[in-house]
């Protein structure tokens, strides 16, 4: 009888850690074949079609890039998070937060002179999606209760909250659907090139790359989040005060949640409604663990995950294959990221009896 | 155990190799029905790697494994207990919320259907408990247990599976003094009936003492077998060492300054929230070291944390030279200039996944020489991470090795050197030695005295009677939280302090 053992191996060397995402990213673009076969492709013509829709034409190319950016951000505000081992599953609920902010301030700061309203709704939305994380991570710290549990329950009380003032104050006047107003003009994005939807958002997701390998490779911040995440005991023992970092942590990690609500809103819908984001706060913990956690890792399975979604509609319209292929695809990518992950610290032996 | 018998377990020509390291290099090991046989040499030399191999933990790079003549594929340690070898390792593998009961019998055959047949159970383990003298309560929940009663519920465990071969893994580095006693008569009574119990531990008295033959290993191999009646403690420790031990510690005569840490009336609670520390007094001046002797669980875990900062003492007062720190904020200390060796040095002292350097800035990576508007200056950090490691001799590859690449000892010299670079004016060291091989532990003594003559004023918890009377200028004994008595070491007696340990005063 020939039997699997999993047995733990010694520590890879580091390459790996570059070549082990790559190699997930290439399998699961060949298993890829299975479902597009499964569901009548032609298989050549699927694949090229799948790239030539996201990278073939400069239009195209382009719009890979405003899918990435809320990827990016909340992609960023996960790994930033699940570095300090504060388990933020609620990127969502950030995201919607910074959306609503956005929204709020972008209706009514007409006031104001123009070159402030970007600045202001930037910055509120970064500390609305900030805050909204804050509150985790105070009753993680001060009360014990689970950040798992807290973080992702907290997604369907913003989801609510959203409702409720989109059916209410917020609801635009004389519209019976859950929309807003129209923000104003001063508060949209420009756009950075012409005949495209190029933003500046973009601009802002790939600036927060830098920003955040600077944080956690160069600062005193980045060290102590380090350490608190390796061994809290640890760090507490050394002097670090392990609640502000904790917390902070977790503000920043909002506030590039609540970014990519800001980007969506003020560069793409221009006013809130209910499907503002069709679960970019969820793809962030995917694109995260795709990326290992590190801001350039995350900036690559961003765009991986763009190229994925923005081609399958060129592909679907041009092969007949559902555009669902992408989200099968993007749940293939984790799955497959995290057995080769598993294999980095375990191995199969095949045991003959 | 006469050598004429056949083995009951035999490894040849074992080689197991980790990256770049070879643990283990063409070992051969033989065990006997009804013998102690002792793996001894120094943290580093392959003992534990080897019986890891023996219990299926590891799978080796080369060599054969035999037990009872047949050969054996081990790829996991179910396959060794199914052929009757068990181990207890020095971390346990209990479930805390569980009974003692309850986590005896997990993953053996104890059911009859669907439910649980806890009563045949329960009558085994008596008998178990009966027959070799491991009394635990089988209903206490295991958290409550002390780590000797845990060590026992392990050692029950693997009797429940019905092992001829039990490893034991450093089981006495754990143990108060009378707990030890209570485990050697356990192993002769299993050897009694024809079981066979290798005892891994790099104490020479221990292995003396229980052992019928003792296997040396030195750097991944087999440098010598001895039977312990035709040994001597002396050619042991040349053995496993590789040279003469260096002779006994030589104490500079420092005379005591004024006092640099005061404590007073100090009050703590332990983790289960029951008073630890009743009322402490005590001083240790400038240029002294103090040594406090007493059995583990009576306070001194709660003392060296109240003075680590991590234990919010409920009353009384510390003064480090004067000043009070805010009590239970380390960093409080940190400042006040406390250099802290904590006991549990893996889970508490050290970030074992990150590099030497990361641990060795734990404490003064924020301080204006290392940062400047919150960026680190790597420069001066590299420079400062590698006179440290030149400067206490840290055997690493490098100052971006990961921590937990280091051996026992290098872990205790990054401790130390991180503690001990601020040079500061107290010292608390909660059993610095516990569990180092007798070069890192003479390394590690020859330290603390230095910092006594450079001015330090030095704590010393130990366990261990030898290194207390070793270094001290003055003993004092810790018992059930208060200080049972104080006295110069000249004038100090064994019997004297054992007395104190068992709570007599006169």
């Amino acid at each position: 009888m020939i039997r699997m053992r999993i047995t733990r191996r010694e520590p890879l060397p580091k390459w790996a850690r570059v070549v082990i995402p790559i190699a997930a990213i290439v399998t699961t673009l060949i298993l890829s074949a299975i479902p597009i076969l499964l569901a009548g492709g032609h298989l050549w013509k699927s694949y090229y079609y799948l790239f030539y829709g996201a990278l073939g034409t400069r239009f195209n190319l382009l719009e890979t890039f405003v899918k990435a950016s809320p990827l990016l951000l909340t992609g960023l505000a996960v790994a930033f998070a699940f570095r300090a081992k504060f388990w933020n599953i609620g990127a969502e609920g950030q995201l919607l937060a910074g959306a609503l902010a956005a929204t709020v301030l972008g209706v009514s700061l007409g006031g104001i002179p123009g070159f402030l309203v970007l600045p202001v709704i930037i910055i509120g939305g970064f500390l609305a999606g900030g805050i909204w994380a804050a509150i985790p991570a105070i009753l993680k710290t001060k009360l014990k209760v689970d950040d798992v549990v807290s973080t992702l329950l907290l997604n369907y009380v913003m989801i609510h909250i959203m409702g409720a003032l989109l059916f209410g104050p917020l609801q635009q006047p004389g519209s019976s659907w859950p929309r807003s107003s129209a923000i104003i003009e001063a508060a949209q994005y420009p756009i950075l090139l012409t005949r495209s939807r190029f933003h500046l958002g973009i601009l802002i997701a790939l600036l927060a790359v830098l920003v955040i390998w600077f944080i956690n490779k160069r600062t005193v911040f980045g060290y102590r989040a380090k350490a608190v995440g390796v061994n809290i005991r640890a760090a507490h023992f050394g002097g670090i005060n392990t609640t502000a970092v904790i917390l902070w942590t977790a503000m920043v990690s909002g506030g590039l949640a609540g970014l990519a609500g800001v980007g969506e809103l003020c560069a793409l819908q221009y006013r809130l409604i209910m499907d503002i984001s069709p679960g970019y706060g969820y793809s962030g913990i995917v694109i995260a663990m795709l990326g290992n956690l590190h801001p350039v890792g995350v900036l690559f399975s961003a765009l991986f995950f763009s190229v994925i979604i923005v081609g399958a509609h060129t592909m679907s319209r041009m092969t007949g294959v559902p555009t669902y292929i992408a989200e099968v695809i993007q749940g293939m990518a984790l799955m497959i990221m995290l057995i080769f992950l598993l294999f980095t610290e375990y191995r199969i032996k095949v045991v003959r009896k | 155990m006469a050598t004429s018998q056949k083995p009951i377990a035999s490894m040849s020509s074992i080689t197991k190799r980790f990256l770049d390291v070879t643990a283990n290099n063409d070992i051969d090991f033989n065990l006997y029905p009804g013998e102690i046989c002792a793996l001894l040499g120094e943290n580093g030399a392959g003992k534990t790697t080897l019986m890891n191999i023996l219990f299926g933990y590891y799978a080796c790079d080369e060599g054969e494994i035999f037990i009872k003549g047949e050969k054996a594929e081990l790829s996991a340690p179910r396959d060794a207990i199914s052929r009757g070898v068990g181990m207890v390792r020095q971390h346990f593998a209990l479930v805390p919320s569980q009974t003692v009961l309850e986590n005896i019998i997990i993953g053996t055959d104890y059911g009859k259907g669907l439910f649980l047949d806890l009563k045949s159970a329960r009558t085994k383990l008596l008998r178990l408990q009966k027959k070799f003298g491991l009394q635990v309560d089988p209903d206490a929940r295991v958290w409550t247990l002390s780590v000797g009663e845990q060590q026992k519920v392990e050692i029950l465990k693997a009797l429940y599976r019905d092992v001829d071969i039990l490893i034991m893994d450093e089981p006495t580095a754990v143990l108060a003094p009378a707990e030890t006693v209570e485990l050697f008569n356990t192993l002769k009574s299993m050897v009694k009936e024809g079981r066979s119990v290798v005892f891994i531990s790099h104490k020479l008295n221990e292995v003396m003492e229980i052992a019928d033959r003792v296997v040396v290993l030195r750097g991944g191999r087999v440098v010598a077998g001895r039977k312990t009646s035709e040994t001597n403690i002396k050619e042991l420790a040349n053995l496993m060492v590789g040279r003469d031990l260096l002779e006994r510690l030589e104490k500079k005569k420092v005379r005591p300054g004024k006092p640099v840490l005061e404590i007073e009336n100090l009050r703590a609670l332990n983790d289960k929230k029951l008073l630890a520390l009743k009322g402490l007094n005590l001083v240790v001046r400038k240029n002294e070291i103090l040594g406090m002797a007493g059995i583990s669980g009576n306070g001194q875990r709660e003392l060296s944390e109240a003075l680590f900062g991590t234990r919010d003492p409920i009353g009384g007062t510390i003064k480090i030279n004067g000043e009070a720190p805010r009590l239970g904020s380390p960093v409080s200390f940190i400042r006040l200039k406390m250099g802290r060796i904590p006991e549990d040095r893996i889970e508490t002292g050290l970030m074992m996944d990150l590099s030497v350097e990361e641990n060795l800035i734990l404490e003064n990576h924020a301080t204006p020489e290392f940062q400047r508007f919150g960026m680190m200056n790597f420069k001066k950090i590299h420079q400062f991470s590698e006179d440290l490691i030149g400067a206490y001799s840290i055997m690493t590859a490098g100052r971006d090795a990961v921590t937990s690449s280091l051996s026992g000892g290098n872990l205790q010299k990054v401790m130390l050197a991180r503690e001990l670079a601020g040079r500061p004016a107290v010292v608390v060291a909660s059993q610095p030695t516990r569990g180092l091989d007798v070069g890192a532990m003479e390394y590690i003594h020859q330290r603390i005295l230095q910092e006594k003559e450079r001015g330090a004023g030095v704590l010393l918890i130990s366990e261990d009677l030898d290194e207390i009377f070793a270094l001290s200028d003055r003993i004092t004994v810790l018992y059930e939280g208060v200080i049972m008595g104080d006295v110069p070491v000249a004038e100090a007696s064994r019997e004297q302090i054992g007395l104190w340990m068992s709570g007599v005063t006169k």
